[in-house]
């Protein structure tokens, strides 16, 4: 099996993601999208390294599950938070940012 | 320490100790400010006094190290150009101080703060005239914007707002170009000589033709706003409608004549080639300027935009006698500069009181003031006859060495400015008719004479156009020098020095 | 060149007066008249200690100079003030300050019930001192301080009772142009550094070989202008006639003695350039003949007394200004005219003046009417004056005004024919409206149509006039005995160096002169003899409609400057805030549209800025590619 599969499926799961992040409207979807996104990048890291057959690739993935960890952390309790005062997860309604 | 550095900071530390003032005590933070000022301008005095007018060079220089990574200095120095603009300003503060006692009441912010906007200003003014490192005067020049800004902002009338981010804008803009300059020419020296600021080396840099032009237009264009040159000007009549008159005086009497002194300090002796090039469509513009800005004085139907508009004119010769490059169209326009602070200083300060006697800045809700206040009317038409350059005046003396100086190299820009004359007699005559002569309509049979303090401000300016117009030797004799200086340096000579004598 | 210390005080003296008199306010109203004619009086009392003085001296020393400082001195332009009193600026100090102290008693009088009366007299004090600067300076630009601080005067004095919009009007409009005359003196003084390098008198005729004749005429005519203006000359003379707003005794003094004759002191003080630019002197006699029919035409058709003298007056100055075009002879005889002018115009001002005090202020002649019974002292004044100015021997104008109709004559050819015969025209229609002036005033029935009788007026007014009458009786017959005037005059203008044959001999003229006048009186006589309605006939000649109107030279101004003036304000007015302004405007509008524009990509989904970020990264992506590709 050829190396490069490895990068194919990578790109896919990565734009499913992004497709994902970009039409669906529940929140915790559109999270588990990033968060598939981030998994992508890591396998496609993860492939890189063992193709030039050194390490950086593989340290990059575990930087990039510190920081999805901590994404997690952060993200969920915002989405908890925005659920308790406005009683949907919806991310359209959380539109306040604008202007 | 230096007597300029004294000038220049005294302010500064006045508007400090007014901040100690309690807000609420508003007549003594104008009595201190009053007091300030007036010791700057005696100050000032002392400066002159003390100028040796037989040398050419910069006097009162001192140079201290300020970012020596760029090797910038706060590097100071004055010569006779910028020693008589130094005393307009100074002189001019405390007058406009008396004179407009009340305008600082009724504003957005307390009394305080507006004499402290005043007395900074007054530093920038005397630091921008004073500045002889390039940087420096671009920090001056572009930081005397903000305390105008917010005195037209916050204590003008009208649509003062709008007025004042106008001009900011406006001011900006220019100062943008010439910070390319700057930096262009900055780039230049490093190349050259290495990186300096300093003025004198700066002048040295043998720069190509095309470079040449473009880093003129930005300084030129900066000081063009500032001046205002036709078709920079369309800010000025809005800031001096919305200002009040005593800022009016600051911005058309001192701010608008950075831009003429920049224009012999840096245009000229920076780019005497890029200079000559320029000088055609500059000594159009002006003549445009001359005109436009009659004519469009003439069709004013409020007095603060009729006064602005002659500036605009007025303006406009001075900068035809800066680039005719005689020395009589130089020290001229000099004197001009001058002069025409004085006078538009009369003309705004008298037109100050009657607008807010009469609540009103329309020329004709005002007519047959000679008759209910004489001492206001006649104030009033001493400074209209000098904004007409009426020989014996001091206006005259300076508007006919421009135009001799002009005529002896562009003998046609002079024959038009000269019918400005005419123009000028029609944009005084017909306000003076119809504010002071006629019938005293509705609304004026009431109205107060000059007090005493208004009648004490205005006494020395009045003195000075009356003087000046007789006897301008002694400023003659403080500009002269430099004036020959400038236009040798810029590689002209006098034509008619030649042709006879 | 001797000195004299007296000159400066000619000046200074009315000077300080007017401003004591302006400054001091109401406190001087008890004595501010009183103040201001003392003044005048020593100033001609310096005058005539003066002209003695120089009468005793040799004939090249007469000339006398008082430097005072240094002006303006920059470069090569430097102008001294300093002045100069020679045989020709003497006359003019002595006429200025002669008429005018004798304005100054007779105004103390006819002002006496103007609150203002004060504020008046330092008017006056002024014009004396601005005038006496105009001939005493010794340069153009010092001539042109007193140039303008005289026009200043006549327009404080023309607006004195500027509370009526009219005589402001008229005040303005007589500013207006002399100031485009003052364009005119600005340039000559431009023209005259250019060339020479030096704009003071006896500078510039001492290199005035060096000038080519381009630059010469150009001179000339640039001060012809400015003589135009001042002088109420053809086509700036409009404003002359406005200027009656003024109280009477500045008519008399500002409007007919001294001020609008300056014109012909500037041309004889430029002589030196005039001799050496045939084309400007062609210029002045065409200018001269054109004003002095202009003027007379205008003058038979006028029924306001003091407009009619005004006319006359304007007339009478175009004698004077085609006498200058005359070469060197004619200045003397311009002079000669413009000093008997002086004193019979004077004297007939005033009488007009005595007769509007007796008939409360009417300026009407329609309505006046025998008004010599009432009034016999201004009655024979004004005859005195009237015979003087009709040039009836041996009155003042016959000697002054025949020898300019001899000049012309003398000048030879066509040029001589045709200006000879203007001015025997204008001796015939100046005959006409004369007499007609004074039969309307003086003789036939009464038509004021009040109950009180016109009463004569106090000795005030009337010792000036008679003092007046005498100069217009005698002064013609002293400055011509002997040609006094002319030798007096020689060091200045040079009258004798060239001499023309006599192509008709004096007696022949004079005979020609008083036909033509005998023609005009009779006319007149004919004409006005009979006349009932007090008011002026409705159906009159084409000509008649037009004198009246001074020959539509203010509507011709008013098409041809004031209307378009107004229509390019306006536009210009448009244009600035529409175009320039706009402009500027246009450029802010479009930053804040812009961003009104970009804000609405910031609608607070999350899914879009997603979207955008994908957009973003893609397109960056392929932009790589293909940059790299």
């Amino acid at each position: 099996m050829a190396i490069a599969n490895y990068l194919y499926l990578s790109a896919i799961l990565f734009t499913i993601g992004a497709i994902g992040v970009v039409v669906r409207r529940n929140s915790i979807v559109v999270f588990m999208c990033i968060e598939l996104m981030l998994n992508a990048a890591n396998l496609a890291f993860v492939t890189f390294a063992r193709i030039n057959s050194n390490l950086e690739g593989q340290v990059i993935a575990f930087f990039t599950m510190v920081v999805a960890a901590c994404e997690v952390v952060v993200g969920l309790a915002i989405i908890v938070t925005i659920y308790r005062s406005r009683r949907t997860a919806s991310v359209d309604d959380a539109s306040l940012l604008k202007r | 320490m230096n007597l300029l550095t004294l000038v220049g900071a005294l302010p500064l530390v006045g508007a400090a100790l007014i901040y100690l003032i309690p807000t609420k005590d508003s007549e003594l933070v104008k009595k201190f400010a009053l007091l300030v000022t007036s010791l700057v301008a005696i100050a000032a005095i002392f400066l002159a006094v003390g100028f040796d007018k037989s040398i050419t060079s910069l006097q009162y220089a001192q140079s201290y190290s300020w970012i020596p990574t760029f090797n910038i200095n706060f590097a100071l120095g004055i010569d006779g150009i910028s020693l008589v603009l130094i005393l307009l300003s100074t002189i001019l503060v405390p007058i406009v101080i008396l004179a407009t006692w009340n305008e600082s009441e009724g504003g957005r912010w307390s009394v305080k703060t507006f004499y402290v906007l005043i007395l900074i200003l007054e530093t920038m003014m005397v630091g921008v005239f004073a500045a002889s490192d390039l940087f420096l005067f671009y920090v001056f020049f572009e930081a005397m914007l903000i305390p105008v800004y917010f005195l037209i902002g916050g204590y003008g009338t009208g649509n003062r707002s709008a007025a004042a981010v106008k001009f900011l804008l406006y001011s900006l803009f220019g100062g943008l170009l010439m910070l390319a300059s700057v930096i262009g020419l900055y780039v230049i020296a490093g190349n050259q000589i290495g990186a300096t600021f300093d003025l004198t080396q700066l002048a040295t840099l043998e720069i190509d033709n095309q470079t040449e032009n473009f880093l003129f237009l930005g300084f030129f264009i900066a000081f063009a706003i500032k001046a205002p040159l036709w078709p920079f000007h369309t800010w000025l009549p809005d800031a001096a409608k919305s200002a009040t008159p005593g800022t009016s005086v600051l911005l058309l009497g001192v701010l608008d004549k950075v831009g003429t002194y920049g224009m012999i300090r840096f245009c000229l002796a920076l780019f005497p080639d890029a200079s000559k090039t320029f000088t055609p469509l500059i000594i159009t513009l002006s003549v445009i300027s001359i005109i436009y800005g009659a004519f469009m004085a003439i069709g004013q139907k409020d007095i603060k935009g009729l006064i602005a508009f002659t500036s605009i004119s007025h303006f406009g010769f001075i900068t035809m006698g800066i680039f005719a490059m005689t020395s009589q169209g130089m020290s001229g326009a000099n004197l001009y500069m001058v002069n025409h602070g004085f006078s538009t200083a009369a003309l705004f300060l008298v037109a100050g009181w009657m607008m807010s006697r009469r609540n009103s800045s329309t020329i004709s809700d005002f007519g047959g003031l000679q008759r209910v206040t004489p001492v206001m009317a006649w104030s009033f038409f001493i400074a209209g006859m000098s904004g007409l350059a009426l020989p014996g005046l001091s206006s005259f003396v300076s508007e006919f060495l421009v135009l001799v100086g002009t005529y002896t190299r562009y003998p046609v820009a002079a024959i038009i400015g000269t019918l400005g004359i005419v123009l000028a007699a029609l944009y005084i005559l017909i306000p003076i008719q119809k504010t002071l002569h006629g019938p005293i309509t509705e609304g004026n049979e009431n109205m107060k004479d000059l007090n005493l303090r208004e009648k004490i401000s205005i006494a020395p300016v009045i003195a000075i156009i009356v003087v000046m117009g007789f006897y301008p030797k002694p400023v003659l004799d403080l500009i002269n020098p430099t004036s020959a200086k400038v236009v040798v340096d810029a590689g002209y000579s006098d034509p008619i020095a030649e042709v006879n004598k | 060149m001797p000195t004299s210390e007296n000159l400066l005080w000619l000046i200074a003296l009315p000077l300080f007066s007017s401003a004591i008199l302006l400054l001091a306010g109401k406190r001087a109203n008890s004595w501010g008249h009183v103040m201001g004619t003392i003044v005048s009086a020593s100033t001609f009392t310096i005058g005539l200690v003066e002209f003695f003085a120089m009468q005793s001296r040799p004939e090249e020393s007469r000339a006398v100079t008082q430097k005072l400082f240094t002006w303006i001195s920059v470069g090569s332009f430097n102008v001294d003030a300093s002045l100069l009193l020679d045989q020709l600026s003497i006359c003019f100090v002595l006429l200025i300050t002669g008429v005018g102290t004798l304005i100054h008693v007779y105004s103390i009088a006819y002002m006496s019930h103007d609150l203002d009366r004060r504020r008046f007299f330092a008017y006056l004090n002024l014009f004396i001192a601005s005038m006496l600067l105009l001939v005493l300076g010794d340069s153009y630009l010092n001539l042109y301080v007193g140039w303008e601080g005289v026009g200043l005067a006549s327009y404080l004095l023309i607006g004195f009772w500027n509370q009526k919009p009219a005589y402001a009007t008229a005040a303005k409009k007589a500013f207006v142009a002399n100031r485009v005359g003052d364009v005119g003196l600005s340039l000559a003084i431009m023209i005259a550094f250019a060339t020479f390098g030096d704009v003071s008198f006896a500078g510039m005729k001492e290199n005035v070989d060096q000038a080519s004749s381009t630059q010469l005429t150009a001179i000339g005519l640039m001060l012809l202008l400015a003589a135009c203006g001042k002088s109420a000359q053809f086509p700036l003379q409009s404003w002359l006639g406005d200027a009656m707003a003024g109280p009477t005794p500045v008519s008399a003094l500002i409007h007919a003695a001294t001020m609008v004759t300056a014109g012909v002191y500037l041309i004889t003080r430029s002589n030196f350039v005039f001799d050496e630019a045939p084309i400007a002197q062609l210029m002045v006699l065409i200018i001269g003949g054109i004003t002095l029919l202009f003027g007379a035409i205008i003058g038979t058709a006028k029924d306001d007394i003091k407009k009619a003298l005004a006319a006359s007056t304007m007339s009478q100055i175009g004698y004077m200004i085609l006498a200058t075009g005359l070469g060197p002879i004619g200045y003397a005889f311009a002079i000669m005219h413009l000093l008997t002018h002086g004193f019979f115009k004077a004297s007939m001002f005033l009488g007009a003046g005595s007769v509007m005090h007796g008939m409360k202020d009417e300026v009407n002649m329609r309505k006046y009417g025998g008004i010599g019974k009432f009034m016999p002292i201004t009655a024979i004044t004004f005859g005195f004056g009237y015979l003087a100015i009709i040039g009836v021997p041996p009155f003042a104008g016959f000697y002054s005004k025949d020898k300019i109709i001899e000049t012309a004559f003398n000048e030879g050819g066509m040029k001589g024919l045709a200006l000879g015969l203007a001015t025997l025209l204008g001796a015939m229609i100046t005959a006409f409206y004369m007499t007609r002036v004074v039969i309307l005033t003086f003789f036939g029935n009464e038509r004021w149509g009040h109950k009180d009788e016109p009463h004569e007026s106090p000795a005030l007014m009337l010792i000036p006039i008679a003092l007046l009458s005498v100069g217009s009786i005698a002064s013609g017959y002293i400055l011509s005995r002997g040609e006094a005037l002319v030798h007096w005059l020689e060091p200045v203008v040079n009258p004798l160096k060239e001499h023309h044959e006599e192509l008709l001999p004096p007696i022949v003229v004079s005979l020609m002169t008083l036909g033509v006048v005998a023609i005009g009186v009779t006319v007149a006589i004919l004409k006005y003899r009979g006349v009932q309605a007090d008011h002026a006939p409705e159906k009159v000649s084409v000509l008649t409609k037009a004198a009246r109107r001074d020959l539509y030279q203010d509507d011709f101004n008013e098409a041809t400057l004031m209307r378009p003036g107004q229509v390019l304000v306006r536009n210009l007015l448009n244009i600035d805030y529409l175009v320039i302004d706009g402009l500027v405007r246009s450029v802010g509008k479009v930053s804040v549209t812009a961003g009104n524009q970009l804000r609405t990509l910031q609608n607070g989904y999350v899914r879009s800025y997603a979207l955008l970020m994908v957009i973003g990264a893609l397109a960056l992506i392929t932009t790589i590619w293909v940059v790299t590709a």
